[in-house]
């Protein structure tokens, strides 16, 4: 499926099991069985509905960010700062989620996910302004990004916004209204046994957003502007487009849809700003919008591939005290560099 | 401040941007080779780790160091394999180093000492030690690979060939010169000086090995870097005062200053990154990259 | 005088080169004594530069032989082709910009693994050649800081600094002046007269005539024929070069030009490095007219045509299009094609094209504003049925709309970019370079259209650094030099010499 959805890269579904060789093979070198230590990771990720829900709770995660990450790159522009732009949208979330008290939990949940999209792009469009004015290297510059959101983000929980007699590095719970639906309340409803995952409505988001971005891209004029610019600003120029609206548009949209993992994370499971929430989604997501060859409708299935590698990774452990969940980190290393030699080849 | 603080503060510094250099020295090689490295924090990663494991199961600092410099460059030849020869693009396969740096050392870490993926503490006689005015031998040797760097890369016959493949591979390759080569061989230098950085780390300033130590140590140097423009000296003093910084931090910690009032640590930790910003921004003079940095070369 | 008895200097024997389906040189043999100049023409993608790279050992042929001097030779790597005594001037300067002179000329031929001692011998050599050859360059300049003449001044030295004995030139006058070009041509002689042979690739044929002692012509990927320069002359190569005889006589209507399109005063630009490229331009086009601009490249015709597609922004000046003045504060591409300006760009594959783009993306490039590809969103069947359909047209192979356009030739690119451009109804047309890497097919089927057009009452300004192009299509030419125009004459009553003249800037005397 991912290989017919993206023909921009070859044989993706190669590269995925190239990556699931590349840990069995770690697992025999440190002397455990390989394949069942694969066998594990599919039922681990698979096997139940508790597994099931969490591959889909990372992979709406990795959704968001290969977007965030696809969007810019077709405009030519190698978003590196997705992490970065992800934290700071959760603290725009967390304060208007915070401020909510009282508002009718539709309202509240409307406008926490504005206030991070707001926060997001606008950390998007800092790089994306010094690029379009001033020239600085967006995938320095988003690199410099994610630390300086960083910094701010941990400064921010242990000084100003951290719970009042507290110790812990968090602000208060949100109030009760701001909190997306989970799949497991609606089942508790229905009088069905629940996950015991935070999945919830994040992933409905996620599948809009994806749809959102296709038809941008491939059916919007402004879309069409981006694309030509990302594949020759020269002519882009020649066509009349602006060169400075086509990076601030994308880079905005990047941030905006980076928001996403702050919504999934915040509004979804956490129900409070925490450190360091989007556990490298952002970077996740670059591997997975190489994979998907930057179309949108691919995201999805490579989102998913790496939601399955993830939760399988974390529920090693459980039979195989010794394998670090970092497993999976290595394999999707293996692979991104696999692609990056794809890549290369084809162009 | 005693006198007695002043040394104690620039002895901090100067211990502090020892990995700096390194890992800053080891860009400038890749990317006035025309590679662009924004896997420098993987390198150094499984330097780290492979320098603390292998001290640790043999008890001897100098395999410890062969180990780091040795694993970081077989990361560096597998990342300079597909970035030369098969054209990958440079900024992919670098993230890729740093997700199999990060992933590799966690995994193999966890699997040989299972203590959630550090290394033992290592005893004296496995770690590099200070041995003159409170230093250890690779900080002091980082100013001579500066030193050493510079003089390569403006007297020699290879930095002049490092240069122009890094400026106009084409003309490189058009006057008998091979880019291949010539960047393979930037290419390792560079995982060489990644693997000192990342020894010095779980060797000298710390006795062993934790995850993810290296916490954008990396991404600094390649602050760093940008802010020097690519050059050695300029890298060398950038490096010295991002790990100044960085003691200040240290020191300062809850301490008020003039003026200012009490200063979050977390400011200094973002100011190496802000500065580079600043400066890319052209608010303090461009800074120009190699012309052929990140484009994979390949003849008509 | 080429020397009897001896092997020739260089002799290519039977070198066949395929990529993939393509056969770039078949079955090339052709031989070049001592001291002579040999010069070789063809059509682009005739299998010129594929030649060259395989001597210079860039490129690596299927079968053949070269033999140097009479020995045969194995030429694997550009080192091989420099250690037999080959040296090249590219035409696309293979030259470092931030190194100087000195480390220019050095590089690759170091001598030794520190600097010092080469830098002080390359220095000396230096100051020989410029004794010998007059060829004086500041050896500490930095190259990008030099003018385009003397870049090539370096890369000449730079073969003869490693004692080239056989030098090949590729379409070295193309950036240069008539003037300069000729004093290039008293190098080519006198380096031959010291024993040197000379490789001289062009698609000016007068130039190869007037210089070479022999002349080879190459025709998709084979030598069709040698002459001696003396017993041949320019039809007989042009038959040589297409394969048949070219038909020159193009014909056009003789109607009185129509009212003023398009009026220009006192324009100035700067470039992208910040020097000012025009300086006080001021032109009229009017409706049924091709007005052809010349001069050498880099003397402003660019920046002008650029500026008035606003594709550069206008520093002073001011702008009419129809009668109207044009507000340059919000004159953008798209508003200049909104006011029926269209704009085929000289740099095809940079501005014109989106390489990897399928050929109907390209087809709506610039043109993706029009309601009628769709109102809110974009419609992919009108957009391919648009491409079909100017394909159709202006008979652009293949027919695939969803072709990446990087696969199609030169010619039917140019053909694809013209059907989008002209096919949008403009009254207004200004065209740079419209046969630049394009086959002689197309290149007779742009220029008849472009006479159709001009007889049709479109106003066009032809920007070439073609001479026979300008005198083929224009009915006025203006000249222009150092970013200014610096003569206007009536096709009719002009000839090259004097348009010659006034690109080198020789104002007063060409009056």
């Amino acid at each position: 499926m991912i290989a017919r959805l993206g023909r921009g890269v070859p044989e993706p579904a190669a590269v995925g099991l190239a990556a699931l060789v590349a840990m069995a093979v770690c697992a025999a070198a440190i002397g455990e069985n390989p394949l069942g230590l694969l066998r594990a990771l599919v039922l681990g990720a698979l096997g139940d509905t508790e597994g099931l829900a969490f591959t889909l709770y990372y992979a709406t995660d990795f959704i968001f960010a290969g977007l965030a990450v696809a969007v810019a790159y077709r405009a030519g522009l190698f978003n590196i700062g997705v992490e970065g732009q992800s934290l700071v949208a959760g603290v725009g979330l967390a304060l208007a989620a915070l401020a909510s008290g009282g508002a009718p939990s539709w309202l509240a949940i409307l406008v926490a996910s504005l206030a991070a999209m707001v926060f997001g792009a606008a950390w998007a469009l800092v790089p994306g302004w010094l690029l379009a004015r001033r020239g600085g290297h967006v995938v320095i510059t988003t690199i410099m990004f994610n630390f300086i959101a960083s910094a701010l983000l941990s400064w921010l929980l242990v000084d100003p916004m951290r719970a009042q007699g507290s110790m812990q590095p968090e602000t208060r719970p949100f109030p009760p209204g701001a909190s997306l639906l989970r799949l497991d309340d609606a089942l508790v409803v229905l009088g069905l046994s629940p996950t015991g995952s935070p999945l919830n409505a994040s992933l409905a988001l996620a599948l809009a957003a994806m749809v959102a971005a296709h038809v941008f891209l491939f059916r919007s004029r402004l879309g069409f502007e981006t694309r030509v610019f990302g594949a020759s600003p020269t002519a882009a120029h020649y066509a009349g487009v602006a060169s400075t609206r086509v990076i601030l548009i994308a880079m905005g949209l990047s941030g905006a849809l980076a928001s996403g993992v702050a919504i999934n994370e915040l509004l979804g499971a956490q129900n409070r700003l925490i450190l360091d929430f989007s556990g490298g989604a952002g970077f996740v997501g670059i591997a997975v919008a190489l994979l998907a060859g930057n179309r949108p409708l691919a995201i999805a299935p490579a989102a998913l591939l790496f939601g399955f590698l993830y939760q399988g990774g974390a529920a090693l452990g459980l039979d195989y005290p010794r394998v670090s969940p970092q497993i999976v980190t290595a394999a999707q290393g293996v692979m991104v560099l696999l692609i990056g030699g794809l890549l290369g080849r084809r162009r | 401040m005693a006198m007695e603080n002043i040394l104690s503060f620039l002895g901090a510094a100067l211990r502090l941007s020892t990995p700096l250099i390194y890992a800053c020295l080891a860009g400038l090689w890749s990317e006035r080779a025309g590679v662009i490295d924004v896997g420098l924090e993987g390198k150094m990663l499984a330097g780290a780790f492979a320098g603390a494991a292998v001290a640790a199961l043999t008890g001897d600092v100098g395999i410890g160091l062969a180990a780091a410099v040795a694993a970081s460059m077989t990361l560096a030849a597998a990342q300079g394999f597909v970035e030369v020869e098969r054209g990958g693009d440079q900024i992919v396969c670098g993230m890729a180093v740093n997700m199999i740096g990060a992933g590799v050392t966690a995994f193999v870490g966890a699997a040989l000492f299972a203590e959630g993926g550090r290394t033992p503490a290592l005893p004296r006689e496995a770690r590099v030690l200070p041995f003159v005015w409170g230093q250890d031998a690779l900080t002091l040797g980082a100013f001579g690979v500066a030193a050493i760097t510079a003089f390569i890369l403006y007297r020699t016959r290879f930095g002049l060939r490092l240069r122009a493949a890094g400026e106009n591979p084409r003309a490189l390759d058009a006057a008998g010169g091979s880019v291949r080569a010539t960047r393979h061989a930037a290419v390792a230098v560079c995982g060489l000086l990644c693997g000192l950085s990342g020894a010095d780390l779980s060797l000298a300033q710390a006795a062993g090995f934790l995850p993810a130590m290296t916490a954008g140590k990396g991404f600094i140097a390649l602050a760093a870097l940008v802010f020097a423009k690519w050059r050695p000296g300029a890298a060398l003093a950038t490096c010295l005062l991002f790990g100044g910084l960085d003691a200040a931090a240290i020191r300062m910690e809850g301490a008020p200053l003039p003026f200012l009032g009490v200063i979050p640590t977390q400011a200094f930790q973002a100011l190496p990154y802000l500065m580079t910003v600043v400066l890319l921004a052209g608010f303090v003079g461009g800074a120009r990259p190699p012309a052929a940095a990140g484009q994979p070369y390949r003849r008509e | 005088m080429p020397a009897l008895g001896a092997p020739p200097a260089l002799r290519v024997f039977g070198v066949t080169k395929r990529f993939g389906a393509v056969v770039a040189n078949k079955d090339i043999s052709l031989d070049v004594a001592r001291g002579e100049i040999h010069a070789i023409v063809g059509e682009n993608g005739a299998g010129k530069s594929t030649l060259m790279s395989i001597l210079m050992g860039m490129v690596t042929p299927d079968a053949g032989e070269i033999f140097v001097d009479g020995v045969r030779a194995r030429i694997r790597s550009p080192r091989d082709a420099a250690a037999l005594g080959l040296g090249m001037v590219h035409q696309h300067f293979m030259l470092v910009d931030t190194l100087d002179v000195l480390d220019n000329v050095m590089l690759g031929a170091e001598g030794g693994a520190l600097l010092a001692a080469g830098r002080k011998r390359a220095r000396a050599r230096l100051a020989d050649l410029s004794r010998a050859h007059g060829l004086s360059v500041d050896p500490d300049a930095i190259v990008g800081d030099l003018p385009v003449g003397l870049r090539q001044r370096v890369e000449i030295l730079k073969a003869l600094a490693r004692d080239a004995r056989i030098i090949i030139l590729d379409e070295p006058t193309a950036a240069l002046t008539p003037d300069e070009a000729n004093d290039l041509g008293l190098l080519m002689r006198w380096l031959a007269a010291d024993g040197a042979s000379i490789l001289f690739i062009t698609h000016k044929l007068n130039e190869a005539l007037a210089v070479a002692d022999r002349i080879s012509v190459l025709r998709a990927g084979a030598v069709v024929a040698t002459h001696a320069a003396a017993a041949t002359d320019a039809r007989e190569l042009a038959r040589a070069m297409v394969g048949r005889d070219v038909d020159n006589a193009l014909s056009r209507g003789d109607g009185p030009p129509g009212r003023t399109l398009l009026e220009a005063r006192d324009l100035t630009a700067r470039g992208a490095d910040g020097r000012a490229r025009l300086s006080g331009v001021s032109l009229s086009l009017r409706a049924g007219e091709i007005v052809g601009v010349a001069g050498v490249a880099g003397h402003g015709q660019s920046e002008l045509i650029e500026v008035l597609a606003a594709m550069r922004r206008m520093e002073s000046g001011a702008l009419a299009l129809d009668g109207e003045p044009v507000d340059a504060a919000v004159y953008d591409p798209a508003r200049a094609r909104a006011l029926g300006v269209a704009h085929v760009p000289e740099d095809r594959s940079r501005h014109g094209i989106v390489g990897e783009f399928p050929a109907a993306g390209n087809a709506i490039l610039g043109r993706h504003r029009d309601r009628a590809l769709g109102r809110r969103l974009l419609d992919p069947g009108a957009i391919r049925a648009r491409c079909a359909d100017l394909m159709e047209r202006w008979d652009v192979r293949p027919r695939a709309p969803d072709t990446p356009v990087g696969r199609f030739s030169g010619g039917n690119q140019q053909k694809l970019v013209f059907a989008r451009e002209i096919e949008a109804g403009p009254a207004i047309l200004l065209v740079g370079q419209p046969t630049r890497g394009v086959d002689i097919g197309a290149i007779e089927a742009i220029h008849r259209r472009l006479l159709a057009l001009r007889d049709a009452g479109k106003a066009i300004l032809l920007v070439s650094v073609e001479l026979d192009e300008i005198f083929a299509l224009s009915d006025r030419i203006l000249v222009m030099h150092e970013g200014r125009i610096v003569g206007e004459r009536a096709t009719a009553s002009t000839d090259r010499r004097e348009i010659g003249l006034l690109m080198a800037g020789v104002v007063e005397r060409a009056a």
